[in-house]
């Protein structure tokens, strides 16, 4: 198998078949028209699937690859139902066009939120059926046979009965296609047990690419006449350059061209160092414009706290169920908490960057980037330069670490790339710095969380509440799809009510801030630090009524026999009721958008330094069907290791509202030294498969502080659990 | 004046200043993208190469100090992808999103080089110069250890 990352080379295409009539796959782009050309008289066409007459199938990949699998993933669903012969697929990355390839879960091209493979595995699924269909009935009627004595292999319709074959290469120089793609019944899919593909392990395409070199990432691109870009950008959002002093920069061999923008101040140059040492010698005062000035983010977190704790202060219902607030009040027992966690930073390894070149005139632009949305980079650039999208050349590259950074509505590190290059009507490769990366973070946003829960006079956890204070980041991050969902923020406050938990009355609340910081989806996103509250209440509660902590959950999902099945996985992987010596355990589970998963966190503590070790974690997690089960492993894998550094380590502070870290020097990412052994187990099951690459993550930090709780008999509240705070709290 | 070394066997030189760091000399005038641009503070390990055999962080080596010596890139480790680091990442499915890979096989192999068998031990200690922002910590130690087995 062969891929094509970085063009959508669709001429040798023999034919294309349809998807007419589904609701995503109606062929207008002039691209396809003009690619799907090759072949005159082609009636309907879909654009996913080209087979060759040498038997190749192409297939088009539509999500973006930031090491998470999908790249192969959603095309091996297609070939599933096509009976492809995986050896001769294609993968093809799909060009930017929302109409023909936009992911269901979210309406335009953009890989978020673990949904890749949820959202776009019935309609995958269903091409591959339709294009199998098509080649049934090519074969049925060059044998003139009935179409149902017909079978396929892999690449191979066979009539059994006389022991004919043609492989779908031969079909494809004969084929007829149809004005109207086939209707395929959900029924005539495949049972999973018939499954070759899902669930069978295949190489993922891009890895070979990826141990010599040759793996292309945007701040790899090189063009012919090519300058290199930095910019400094205004500390506080909203503000701009108010003087500029760039004698020193314009002084420095090899800087070209100062470019001053409304919110910072770009330095071109001959070299990349050139233009490093060009921006760190500009001089610039900003404006005060900006709601963030001021602000400090250690004085910021009491007053969010008491705002979570104040029930005058207005919020908005997340999600409810019964009356949490009335049973609070009749309730025999009340316990309550409060929880903090700190600005956390991506760090994904790449630094943003983008390469655009811009015509001469300012009509057209070539761009090249690694985004999770590749229409939405297209647009960025469009709006830029005031011309029509489909005057911007899209080129599509890997991801270097995405996490949620790349998928802004603004992917401002492409417009600064766009501007740069209009600027000096050359090539530009705009590249931020390691410092830049950090000082222009949109970070998962600073939170405060106050819970309350109430027991009956029998003991029964009859009410939660849960209210959460923190910045509406979708309004920053997509003020599109804030407006679209009516104000209503998932990426702050989904998950912040619990709904899995089996609690009668309950009331997940947001109290939104309105900080002016640059805040961002983050892995785990709400989850993140709404389960670090969640998850470490619960384990309060349990040992409150005197209840193992995982016993507690176990009874609170007892009515979801997968929720109860992956709890009870996790303690017996962990050997869950063996009591430790110097060491303990803790316990976390959640539902995350209906993956079930359940983890248990090994660790110590050293009281003298205060820095927590873990030794130990095993998960275990059921996501319906598994597509690549070792993907699912390495996500979880690197699901659970993001969770640490969010847990012990990770921690941006404002001042002034600029950010006070600059590097790995002062922000602190989890290196090999001080991460667990991993116990992972997929536990796949045959429902509809659910997200996988980040569900671990929420999990880790409240299964540390729990096991701290057993240890020792004290409850840490903020994250990171950094060795200060866990010296201060066990005093 | 024009530093001349050797990258991956052949000659070359550059005009680059001396103090410029060897990683953009490498990435942008030699056109060897492998070797990545993480921190630029010889912290991540993504630029990792090596210097007469020794491992290096690429960002911290000023061109004019690699002057007569003989530097490899990942591209210079094999050149089909058949050094047994490199065999045994793709056998453990190492890399996710790939970035910081070129840095960590350049690390791995000097460590196997120096040290065929390492204990784990060992393979943690040396291999904590490197970020993974994936993770990938736990197959990196796993394909390190499939090499020392298999050697």
């Amino acid at each position: 198998m062969t891929i094509a990352l970085r063009n959508t080379d669709l001429s040798r295409r023999t034919f294309m078949v349809g998807a007419a009539g589904l609701t995503f796959a109606v062929a207008s782009g002039a691209r396809i028209n003009s690619a799907a050309a090759a072949r005159s008289g082609d009636v309907t066409m879909s654009p996913w699937v080209t087979i060759s007459t040498d038997g190749t199938v192409a297939i088009m990949s539509p999500a973006a690859e930031m090491g998470q699998g999908s790249l192969t993933s959603l095309p091996l669903i297609l070939a599933e139902e096509l009976d492809a012969d995986w050896s001769k697929v294609r993968i093809v990355v799909a060009p930017p066009n929302d109409e023909l390839y936009k992911n269901p879960g979210f309406g335009y091209m953009y890989t978020a939120g673990s949904n890749a493979v949820t959202s776009y595995f019935k309609p995958l699924r269903l091409f591959g059926a339709q294009v199998r269909k098509v080649l049934l009935a090519n074969a049925a009627a060059h044998w003139n046979v009935p179409v149902a004595e017909l079978t396929t292999g892999p690449n191979v319709v066979i009539h059994e009965k006389s022991g004919r074959r043609l492989s779908y290469g031969e079909i494809a120089a004969f084929a007829e296609i149809p004005a109207k793609a086939p209707e395929v019944a959900e029924s005539e899919l495949k049972p999973p047990k018939s499954f070759r593909l899902i669930g069978h392990d295949v190489m993922r395409t891009e890895l070979p690419s990826k141990v010599n070199g040759t793996a292309q990432y945007a701040i790899d691109v090189q063009v012919p006449g090519m300058v290199y870009g930095a910019i400094l950008r205004s500390p506080v959002e909203g503000a701009g350059p108010d003087k500029i002093d760039d004698a020193k920069a314009k002084a420095i061999a090899g800087v070209q061209q100062i470019v001053p923008l409304p919110y910072g101040v770009g330095v071109i140059a001959a070299t990349p160092w050139a233009a490093f040492d060009g921006k760190d010698a500009l001089k610039v005062s900003w404006t005060r414009a900006g709601k963030a000035w001021g602000f400090n983010s250690e004085k910021a977190l009491p007053a969010f706290a008491a705002a979570a704790r104040d029930l005058s202060q207005p919020a908005k219902v997340w999600g409810s169920a019964g009356d949490a607030v009335a049973a609070l009040k009749t309730a025999t027992d009340t316990v309550e908490a409060e929880y903090r966690n700190d600005l956390v930073y991506h760090a994904q390894m790449e630094p943003l960057n983008a390469v655009a070149s811009v015509s001469a005139n300012g009509d057209a632009c070539e761009v090249w980037c690694g985004v999770q949305s590749k229409t939405i980079a297209v647009s960025v650039a469009a709006n830029a330069l005031n011309i029509a999208p489909d005057k911007i050349a899209y080129h599509d590259m890997l991801l270097g670490g995405g996490f949620g950074r790349r998928g802004h509505r603004d992917e401002e590190y492409v417009h600064d790339a766009v501007v740069l290059s209009k600027a000096v009507k050359k090539p530009v490769k705009m590249m931020w710095t390691r410092e830049d990366d950090v000082h222009n973070g949109r970070f998962n946003p600073l939170s405060a969380h106050y819970l309350r829960a109430g027991f009956d006079a029998s003991g029964k956890l009859i009410a939660f509440h849960h209210r959460k204070a923190c910045d509406e980041v979708t309004a920053f991050q997509d003020p599109v799809r804030f407006e679209r969902q009516k104000g209503r923020d998932g990426i702050a406050y989904n998950g912040v009510d619990a709904p899995y938990y089996e609690i009668a009355n309950r009331l997940g609340e947001g109290v939104p801030r309105e900080t002016g910081l640059r805040t961002s989806s983050l892995r785990g996103i709400a989850h993140l630090t709404n389960i670090f509250a969640i998850e470490s209440f619960m384990d309060e509660l349990a040992r409150k009524r005197g209840v193992d902590p995982a016993a507690f959950r176990r009874d609170l999902v007892k009515s979801n026999p997968r929720a109860v099945a992956i709890i009870d996985k996790v303690a017996q992987m962990a050997d869950w009721g063996r009591k430790r010596d110097g060491s303990a355990l803790g316990f976390s589970y959640m539902n995350y958008s209906g993956t079930q998963i359940a983890l248990a966190a090994e660790a110590t503590v050293d009281r003298k330094s205060g820095a927590i070790r873990v030794s130990n974690v095993w998960t275990a997690l059921d996501p319906g069907i598994a597509v690549q089960p070792n993907t699912i492993a390495a996500q979880t894998e690197s699901s659970i290791i993001y969770g640490l550094g969010f847990a012990l380590f990770e921690r941006v502070t404002i001042d002034d509202g600029a950010v006070e870290q600059s590097g790995f020097y002062d922000y602190h990412v989890p290196r090999m030294n001080e991460i667990p052994e991993t116990h992972i187990e997929v536990v796949p099951t045959d429902n509809h498969p659910t997200g996988v690459g980040q569900m671990a993550t929420p999990l880790v930090g409240p299964a540390i502080a729990n096991a701290i709780a057993e240890l020792t008999g004290v409850r840490l509240r903020e994250t990171p659990m950094t060795p200060e705070r866990v010296k201060k709290a066990l005093g | 004046m024009a530093t001349q070394f050797q990258i991956n066997g052949r000659p070359v030189q550059s005009d680059a200043p001396t103090a410029t760091p060897l990683l953009w000399v490498i990435r942008e005038e030699l056109k060897l993208t492998g070797t990545k641009y993480g921190c630029g503070t010889g912290l991540c390990g993504a630029c990792m190469v090596h210097v007469d055999g020794q491992r290096a962080f690429s960002c911290q080596t000023q061109i004019g100090e690699v002057a007569g010596k003989a530097v490899t890139t990942i591209e210079g480790l094999s050149g089909d992808s058949s050094h047994p680091v490199q065999k045994a990442w793709l056998a453990e499915r190492v890399p996710q999103c790939g970035y910081c890979q070129s840095g960590q096989i350049m690390s791995a192999a000097d460590l196997l080089k120096h040290n065929p068998k390492p204990t784990r031990a060992q393979i943690v200690e040396h291999m904590s110069t490197n970020i993974c922002r994936c993770g990938t910590y736990p197959r990196i130690v796993r394909a390190i250890e499939r090499v020392a087995r298999e050697a």
